[in-house]
């Protein structure tokens, strides 16, 4: 079933106003059920969700996470074997071969993406949740660096090269396959429970502005 | 309540943390008084922004699909993978599902993203007013998938990683790797320049919401 729910045409009037980020439409926010979300009258997009988790659900899957991203980085992902020869890799082994090979740009690219923004990602989140007055600037930056994560995809593409060289090689998983495997779910999780809107609703203004 | 935008109303809504705040009067350079985001009504030169950045990904696009991706030397001699070389034997070697996956994320996803956003940046740039609504769902539907994109490169460097073994087979990344990723991280950039609130400002043509 679809949590959403569209906005009831009558709020009340004293309701803080809010503009949705893909068509500039004025609405007021109405209070939601809990797991729901307030979609804009006009395009469809969400405007917010309610908080399905406390912050201390989030950050615990925030701690978690972190863990799991500390072991992938360490161990090997996967081995494969042939005719006596065998060979595994680490992620970051992967970037550094990458590099040595002069490929510099897809290195890096892979590095940002799978290693520093997720970690970094991580750490803002965890000092966002823990701390009493968050700094506006760490939530401008995790919203800056968040779509450039892309541990799922990664995931995928693990599965993809596993499957290609299956019929090469014998695979044999290393500790961080699987501990990717979770990091993929609990970065879900995450994603789900982690309520941006809230926190900036808890937010104080910085500067005086004059109005009414 | 009529339907109006924030800007109609001559307010700034945060395209950050989506606050809305009455510009002063004076300064020019307005930070959002919230999370000190630079507050425009709308995003600067966005349509222009967007045309450099797919005309950039557009180009990068010939050389990630010509030049090899993949470079393999064996026992059996070299053999040299693009893309689209690289989908054909996943198709040949049986898993189709997989040759699906990865023809979706890296042939259709680039190439449907470089027409839909030019698409989309025509029809604002030429203030069209045909189907706001399925316009904005196109929007973030290129938003939602463009990532993807990206799980060749995954493939590619965890292949380069782990096939090494001397004397059988090692796989080297190749130049084509460089431009896809390129183009990747373009036309995702291209997508963040694109706003789509100006889609719905060009339907009150009168009151003229225009950027700058």
């Amino acid at each position: 079933m679809n949590p959403s729910q569209r906005m009831p045409p009558a709020v009340s009037p004293n309701a803080k106003l809010i503009a949705c980020h893909d068509c500039d439409l004025l609405q007021r926010e109405a209070p939601l059920p809990a797991a729901g979300a307030a979609i804009c009258r006009r395009c469809g997009a969400v405007l917010y969700r309610s908080n399905p988790g406390s912050v201390e659900r989030t950050l615990a899957l925030t701690v978690a996470a972190a863990v799991l991203l500390a072991i992938s980085n360490v161990s090997p992902i996967v081995a494969i074997e042939s005719q006596g020869q065998r060979n595994a890799s680490t992620l970051f082994g992967a970037v550094l071969s990458l590099w040595n090979d002069g490929l510099m740009p897809v290195a890096a690219l892979v590095f940002m993406t799978t290693i520093l923004i997720p970690a970094v990602e991580l750490g803002t989140m965890i000092f966002l949740l823990a701390s009493s007055r968050p700094p506006p600037r760490l939530l401008r930056l995790l919203l800056a660096i968040r779509p450039w994560a892309m541990v799922e995809i990664f995931m995928l593409g693990l599965l993809v090269s596993i499957q290609k060289l299956a019929h090469l090689a014998t695979i044999i998983p290393g500790v961080a396959l699987w501990s990717f495997g979770a990091l993929m779910l609990v970065f879900a999780a995450l994603t789900a429970t982690f309520n941006v809107h809230e926190l900036w609703r808890n937010m104080p203004r910085q500067s005086v502005v004059s109005d009414g | 309540m009529a339907e109006q935008s924030a800007a109609e109303l001559g307010l700034y809504a945060c395209r950050v943390c989506a606050m809305i705040a009455r510009p002063t009067p004076a300064a020019a350079d307005d930070s959002c008084p919230r999370c000190g985001a630079g507050l425009q009504r709308r995003a600067p030169h966005s349509v222009s922004r967007t045309w450099a950045l797919l005309c950039a990904a557009a180009i990068l696009y010939v050389p990630a699909n010509l030049l090899p991706v993949m470079e393999t030397a064996s026992l059996f001699g070299k053999q040299q993978d693009t893309i689209m070389s690289g989908v054909i034997y996943l198709w040949a070697s049986g898993s189709w599902p997989l040759a699906a996956l990865v023809f979706f994320a890296s042939i259709v996803v680039p190439a449907g993203k470089l027409i839909l956003l030019g698409l989309l940046a025509a029809s604002v740039q030429w203030r069209a007013q045909w189907l706001p609504y399925e316009r904005t769902r196109l929007y973030r539907l290129v938003e939602f998938v463009g990532r993807w994109s990206m799980l060749d490169i995954y493939v590619v460097t965890l292949l380069a990683a782990l096939v090494r073994l001397q004397s059988l087979a090692t796989i080297k990344v190749g130049p084509g790797a460089v431009a896809f990723g390129a183009v990747v991280v373009m036309t995702m950039l291209a997508s963040m320049a694109f706003d789509p609130r100006l889609i719905w400002d060009n339907l009150k043509d009168d009151r003229d919401p225009r950027p700058e």
